[in-house]
């Protein structure tokens, strides 16, 4: 009896000495992660290409409140095509030429080989890379963000201003529906949900561009099969249902497109914003579905391009 | 490269896993309007093909923008065929923004039919009169398109009733399309206001108008505007209505 209860003891403290080991490793492999993240971080913003073209985005979002001076309807409209269009290509751009780099570049500097002779796990290390970028990604997003609200704000309320001035006399109710116009063409919370798609977008490109730079030998061989699979991956619906649709079509052709199918992930997925500013709302369910697909492509891309790094030689 | 061979099988496979998902996500787009344009030869032939590349990579909105402005440009230059090319581009590009429907109707059927009715080129008044027509319904056109890609709002709608109330003098239609932009969610309150104005002036259907204004004019301080008080005491004479029952003097 007494020795059943030491055994049992002892396997309790052997599972709890387990988990805390387990846990005690977790943290330590957090940390690590963050440390890497953190330097990843650090190491990007120094660089200024990145400067650059954040500066660039945020210019072409600023320009655009005097590319043309229309009705309010008209401008609101182009203020958000442009601000949105602007941040939808330059958090693409930075995601590709941000990642591309990122094992090119240690590699070429050895600091690789001196995180991975430490007890550090290859998995951790691409994690902690590709965090440094997301991080980066969120940050310049955020930055165009806040100037683009801002601008519009700004419009919004000289626009409204105006408003008042002129229909000063006209009844109360006339004027707040004119009021209410103006306000219904400028800011609206869809936009929001447009601006975090786009950032998801920008992260799958990321996702995709370290797996592609995990085999790519040089920097700029991963940023052209970047650029090919981003407009590749805006035709793989097209090709999808044409694959799909068309069963006449010659088993060559279909061969063709089933891969383009297979392979790129379907970027036209996470173009919304488009129509988010002609005034279509996004529902949750769509909003919700388009945000685990992307997350979906994210995690796949960041196994394949972990399996890939862990079986290279360096 | 045995490692990317070694991967290749992987991504296929999720391919293969993930293509119900997109197809399913795809089409809900399409229900919920989010395919704006369809991608395909019939607009490849109108933007071209650089445009047509642009529109696929995900800069649609952007692209439609820069032709809109370089419509706008046109329009200033009273080039009107180049006016009508553009703003084809525009809508196929972008068919849920309703302003650019509205635009396009606007530039065709009041200022290029204008400019076709003074055109110094043509002498001939007929030949003025039938192009000014041809351009009054390619606006109407425009809506047209423009209302079945964006059934729900009362923009167009409004847009269309004004073409048939200013350009073809025709009050029916014009009230007929002012109750379905009242109709519309979020409609404005003077849309139904305008389509009893405009009944008001239709031959024969005095009647319908009077009861509608009437109705109005019962809702109370904020819809008793001095239009409709002029158009009801109008239709009061008019029907004979008895003393007792009309709209007290102000």
């Amino acid at each position: 009896m007494i020795e059943r209860a030491a055994s049992s003891r002892g396997t309790l403290t052997a599972s709890a000495t387990n988990l805390e080991h387990r846990a005690f490793s977790f943290r330590s492999s957090c940390g690590r992660i963050l440390a890497i993240t953190t330097n990843t971080l650090t190491e990007l913003t120094r660089q200024k290409v990145f400067y650059v073209l954040l500066i660039f985005a945020l210019i072409l979002i600023g320009s655009s409140i005097f590319v043309a001076k229309f009705t309010f309807q008209q401008e609101f409209q182009i203020l958000k095509d442009v601000s949105l269009g602007a941040m939808s290509i330059f958090s693409s751009l930075l995601a590709i030429v941000a990642t591309a780099r990122l094992i090119s570049q240690d590699t070429e500097d050895r600091t690789i080989y001196t995180i991975l002779a430490k007890p550090v796990p290859r998995f951790e290390y691409l994690l902690g890379k590709l965090s440094g970028v997301l991080l980066l990604l969120a940050i310049s997003i955020a930055a165009m963000t806040v100037l683009f609200v801002v601008l519009l704000y700004f419009r919004e309320q000289v626009v409204l201003g105006e408003t008042v001035r002129q229909l000063k006399n006209v009844p109360p109710e006339q004027l707040n529906e004119a009021l209410n116009s103006i306000r219904a063409a400028a800011l609206n919370i869809d936009i929001f949900a447009g601006v975090s798609v786009i950032l998801l977008k920008a992260c799958l490109l990321a996702a995709l561009t370290l797996l592609v730079s995990t085999f790519a030998t040089t920097n700029i061989f991963t940023v052209v099969v970047m650029v090919f699979v981003y407009f590749i991956g805006h035709f793989q619906a097209t090709a999808r249902e044409y694959w799909l649709q068309q069963p006449q079509t010659g088993w060559l052709d279909r061969g063709f497109l089933a891969l383009v199918a297979l392979i790129f992930p379907d970027l036209q997925a996470f173009n919304l914003v488009d129509d988010i500013v002609a005034g279509v709302a996004i529902p949750m369910t769509i909003f919700m579905k388009t945000m685990a697909l992307g997350f979906f492509y994210i995690a796949i891309y960041t196994l394949a391009a972990t399996f890939v790094f862990y079986r290279k030689e360096l | 490269m045995s490692r990317a061979l070694f991967v290749l099988p992987a991504i296929l496979v999720f391919g293969v896993l993930k293509l119900p998902t997109e197809r399913a996500l795809a089409s809900q787009h399409r229900q919920s309007h989010f395919a704006g344009a369809e991608l395909d030869l019939d607009l490849r032939e109108k933007v071209g093909q650089l445009s047509f590349v642009a529109a696929l990579s995900g800069f649609r909105a952007v692209l439609a923008d820069f032709l809109f402005i370089q419509a706008h440009v046109a329009w200033e230059r009273t080039e009107w065929g180049r006016v009508l090319l553009l703003f084809r581009q525009v809508t196929a590009l972008q068919p849920h923004v309703t302003l650019f429907w509205d635009m396009a109707a606007w530039h065709m059927a009041w200022n290029a039919s204008a400019a076709a009715m003074n055109d110094p080129s043509q002498p001939r008044l007929a030949l003025r009169v039938k192009a000014q027509r041809e351009y009054f319904a390619i606006g109407k056109d425009f809506l047209e398109r423009g209302i079945r890609n964006n059934p729900d709002n009362p923009k167009l709608y409004e847009s269309m009733a004004r073409l048939y109330r200013e350009k073809y003098n025709d009050h029916a239609r014009a009230s007929e399309f002012f109750r379905k932009a009242a109709d519309c969610p979020g409609a404005p309150s003077y849309d139904q206001r305008f389509s009893a104005y405009e009944l008001s002036y239709c031959q024969g259907w005095e009647s319908q108008a009077y009861l509608q204004l009437r109705r109005l004019y019962d809702e109370g301080e904020r819809e008793r505007l001095p239009t409709l008080i002029e158009r009801l005491k109008y239709l009061e004479a008019k029907l004979n209505i008895p003393k007792d029952q009309r709209i007290r003097e102000r």
